[in-house]
């Protein structure tokens, strides 16, 4: 049950399509920065594999410059 | 932020979002999500309840948000004209700190070599008798405390009176000598009076920031967000003036580099800028400034026992205008590194009448050889110019630790000083004896050791018991093997208060387990002369007790009850409205406790109901009675002085045995020795481990890459460190920088004890040092 951190750099003036985008892609979250063009997404799923898929789909967002993973998680569900 | 751990994949998702803020904010300082923070916070029933962050010398007000008995959350308290409700990645993992695996509980005794566990009762016996049985064999100068600027001000109010009024010595240092103690003697030279005349409003005011050697962005950086906060609103420009490409430079419209040492010729030469275009203040400068000059070739305090007393004398104004033609931008630059066109762009903002400039710094310049002169000449810019005392014109000195301004230079923990003045001022210590209830006779009037010499002093055996609370001289102390070595030697007693074992806990005889933070009442007092109180949140562990209970019960023990009258439930209210009676006076005066527990905080002088902002400025300091606009009262004739003072250079430089700089410093992740951030799981992870930072080219020719193992050599010691390279910083060529958070890789057993003869205060930036792939 991996649980992900992500920073995500988007390209210049599309920080707030990103958000939109990436709030719209299922076992994601997303917490914008206030003050410089950085979101932080952490992502939920069930499986490695399921986790791959979903990083692929947030890479293939147009407005995603760079997606760096900063920590990972591993956990039973609850 | 933390939380208790009852969901563990909710507590999973917040350390991810944790750690991902925690890598942002180092990559982007000043960085903000205090939205997500607010929204991320527990829900329930918290007890929410305000108190200064205990972790830099900002002041940030921070709510704790408690549950069963345990604090669980923090937020940026919205009410605290520091912060505005928010916090860095220290203060919002605050809490995480109370909680670590190994706090010490219960007081140990060092019995044949092993440390065995007693009951507090016991241990307090020990040390009282221990103080009478080493007063009565080597004297009274032969016991002495050591202290913190993270002591809250009762803490340190206690110490003061049991060494200074009861025992009758100055034994009494604290950390904050190697931190502060040059922006002390800056301030005390120059105004004649402690502390900044402005405050962080000034921020909002101020079109130019000049940071000398100040890497906020990674020590302050909550400050230093409310600048890049001030740039996207209003325009400002950032210049970062340092010796080594930082978080900060990264972020400032401009970086200028100088070679070590060399601030004080480049500060020389904007003072030389400013006359030679007609940008001084005349009227300013006549009406409330004199000019002296002191002392030169004034050492290094490399010996024992080593002592100074400047000379100042008056010179006039032409004298000192020659004396600046040694520092022309053009010589200058032959020898800072610094381009004689940067320096005239640094004097350009400082000589333009329509520009208001706020000068910051911390360590770069305190800790220095020449700490006291580079603090003066910074003074001189805003003197000349007359950029003083006024909204955002400021000259501002920031502090490290939590209460370094308000225990250790307000309450006056260092040789020297009283709580009102100093000790060798008759009239100051008949004041403070009156107010203890003393015999005067009691209070030496002479100073006996600063840190440094204090070290020394039980090295040779001239102190024979030491009491050391909330720090942790055996990772901070420069020069450290002997000053270790020195502490274990036969016939010292020393006690250590803490709140986890450290490399200092190792060398005690007894340790005591203290209550840290929240688990205690106390106060600190900020860098902007701003006193918050906190309530006691939550229990301490075991048998941990406060500091200040822990001295008032020592006192007790060596028959001083009658000063020590305190009562337990109620003894932090009564000490903090007997030290309000030193400072019972317009310059000074204290806010009572009963505002303080209703503010975020309240700055002093609190005249008539009402904080000062800006000293010295008659339109807001009612302490000015010259009936002119300035009036700097903190000397006799109400003028500040500009001091002459010449560029020297440091007592070690580069040569062919070791030809680079070594510079030591901190990283934003970490407090200072790390003994309780590195017990916090995010910030370890985030920086687990010190490292050095070459220069890429320097890396590059040594075939040195990122992780190889590096070899530092002075004439002290060598230390082997893993390579950092266009990682956190960036070094200039032939110089390393090296953290000092990381007990394991004690990079102090290499640095050099020389000091500032006027302050005292060590020189951590500069040394030589032999640098090889090892």
């Amino acid at each position: 049950m991996p649980i992900i951190s992500y920073l995500a750099h988007p390209y210049k003036g599309k920080k707030d399509n990103l958000v939109q985008e990436i709030s719209r892609v299922k076992g994601c979250e997303v917490i914008p920065a206030q003050n410089e063009e950085l979101l932080i997404v952490v992502t939920e799923t069930s499986s490695k594999q399921e986790e791959e898929i979903l990083k692929a789909k947030l890479d293939a967002i147009p407005s995603m410059k760079l997606l760096t993973m900063v920590s990972g998680f591993e956990t039973p569900i609850d | 932020m933390y939380t208790s751990l009852t969901n563990r994949r909710s507590f999973l998702k917040k350390m991810a979002v944790l750690s991902a803020m925690t890598a942002a904010a180092t990559m982007f300082p000043g960085i903000l999500f205090a939205e997500e923070q607010e929204e991320g916070l527990p829900k329930g029933n918290l007890d929410w309840k305000k108190a200064p962050c205990r972790f830099c010398g900002v002041g940030c007000g921070v709510l704790v948000g408690v549950e069963n008995g345990k604090a669980v959350a923090v937020k940026g308290d919205p009410k605290s004209p520091v912060n505005k409700g928010l916090c860095c990645v220290k203060g919002y993992h605050s809490v995480m700190a109370l909680y670590g695996k190994d706090r010490l509980t219960k007081p140990l005794v060092k019995k044949n070599g092993r440390y065995v566990e007693t009951s507090m009762d016991e241990a307090l016996d020990l040390i009282a008798s221990k103080m009478k049985e080493t007063i009565n064999d080597y004297g009274k100068d032969a016991v002495s405390i050591y202290g913190s600027g993270q002591w809250t001000i009762p803490d340190g109010y206690v110490a003061s009176k049991l060494f200074k009024g009861c025992i009758g010595t100055n034994n009494v240092e604290a950390n904050a000598r190697l931190c502060m103690a040059s922006a002390v003697t800056g301030f005390m030279t120059s105004f004649g009076i402690d502390e900044p005349m402005g405050c962080y409003d000034d921020i909002d005011h101020a079109d130019v920031f000049i940071m000398w050697g100040n890497n906020m962005a990674e020590m302050h950086p909550v400050l230093f967000s409310r600048l890049l906060d001030q740039r996207m609103r209003r325009g400002v420009k950032i210049i970062d003036f340092a010796t080594r490409t930082t978080r900060t430079s990264m972020a400032a419209d401009k970086s200028i580099l100088f070679l070590p040492q060399t601030d004080l010729a480049v500060a020389n030469a904007i003072c030389y800028e400013i006359i030679a275009n007609g940008w001084v203040h005349k009227e300013f400068v006549a009406k409330h400034c004199n000019i002296n000059k002191g002392l030169t070739n004034i050492g290094y305090g490399l010996e024992d026992n080593f002592s100074f007393k400047d000379q100042p004398e008056k010179i006039d104004f032409e004298a000192y205008k020659k004396f600046l033609e040694d520092y022309t931008p053009e010589k200058v630059e032959k020898y800072s590194g610094v381009s004689a066109k940067d320096i005239k762009y640094l004097a350009s903002f400082y000589g333009d009448p329509n520009k208001k400039v706020m000068s910051l710094w911390c360590m770069g310049m305190n800790q220095h050889t020449r700490g006291t002169w580079i603090n003066n000449l910074v003074y001189n810019i805003h003197l000349l110019t007359g950029k003083i005392s006024t909204p955002g014109n400021s000259p501002f000195s920031l502090t490290g630790q939590p209460s370094a301004c308000g225990t250790v230079r307000e309450v006056g923990t260092l040789t020297h000083k009283l709580p009102h003045g100093v000790v060798t001022n008759k009239e100051h210590r008949e004041f403070a004896a009156k107010i203890w209830d003393v015999p005067v006779e009691n209070i030496p009037a002479k100073p006996t050791y600063h840190t440094v010499e204090m070290f020394r002093a039980l090295d040779r055996g001239d102190i024979r018991f030491m009491w050391i609370q909330v720090t942790n001289p055996m990772v901070t102390m420069p020069k450290l093997k002997r000053y270790r070595d020195g502490a274990k030697k036969e016939g010292r007693f020393i006690v250590v208060s803490d709140v986890y074992p450290t490399p200092t806990t190792d060398i005690a005889d007894v340790i005591l387990p203290s209550a840290m933070w929240i688990e205690r009442e106390g106060m600190y007092g900020n860098s902007e002369r701003r006193t918050q109180y906190f309530e006691q949140m939550v229990a301490p562990p075991g048998e941990a007790m406060s500091d200040t209970w822990q001295i008032v019960e020592v006192a007790k023990r060596m028959g001083y009850e009658k000063q020590f009258y305190y009562k337990k439930e109620s003894h932090i209210e009564e000490i903090y409205t007997e030290y309000r009676k030193h400072h019972a006076n317009k310059k000074h005066n204290m806010a009572p406790l009963a505002v303080l527990k209703e503010n975020p905080g309240m700055q002093w002088p609190y005249v008539e109901g009402k904080p000062t902002k800006w000293r010295f400025n008659a339109t807001y300091d009612p302490a000015c009675s010259n009936n002119e606009a300035f009036h700097f009262y903190g000397k006799p004739d109400g003028k500040a002085v500009i001091w002459q003072r010449p560029y020297e250079p440091a007592p070690e430089e580069p040569d062919q045995e070791y030809p680079f700089w070594l510079n030591t410093g901190r990283v934003v992740e970490h407090w200072h020795t790390g003994s309780m951030t590195r017990r916090i799981p995010v910030l370890h992870k985030a920086m687990p481990h010190a490292y050095v930072e070459l220069n890429p080219d320097d890396a590059e020719r040594m075939q040195i890459k990122n992780g190889d193992k590096v070899r530092l050599t002075t004439r002290r010691g060598e230390i082997i460190l893993p390579a950092s390279i266009k990682q956190r910083g960036i070094p200039a060529p032939m110089q390393v920088f090296v953290p000092f958070f990381d007990e394991s890789m004690l990079i102090n057993d290499i640095t050099l004890d020389s000091f500032c003869p006027i302050s005292k205060e060590p020189d951590y930036k500069k040394c030589a040092v032999r640098v090889e792939k090892a």
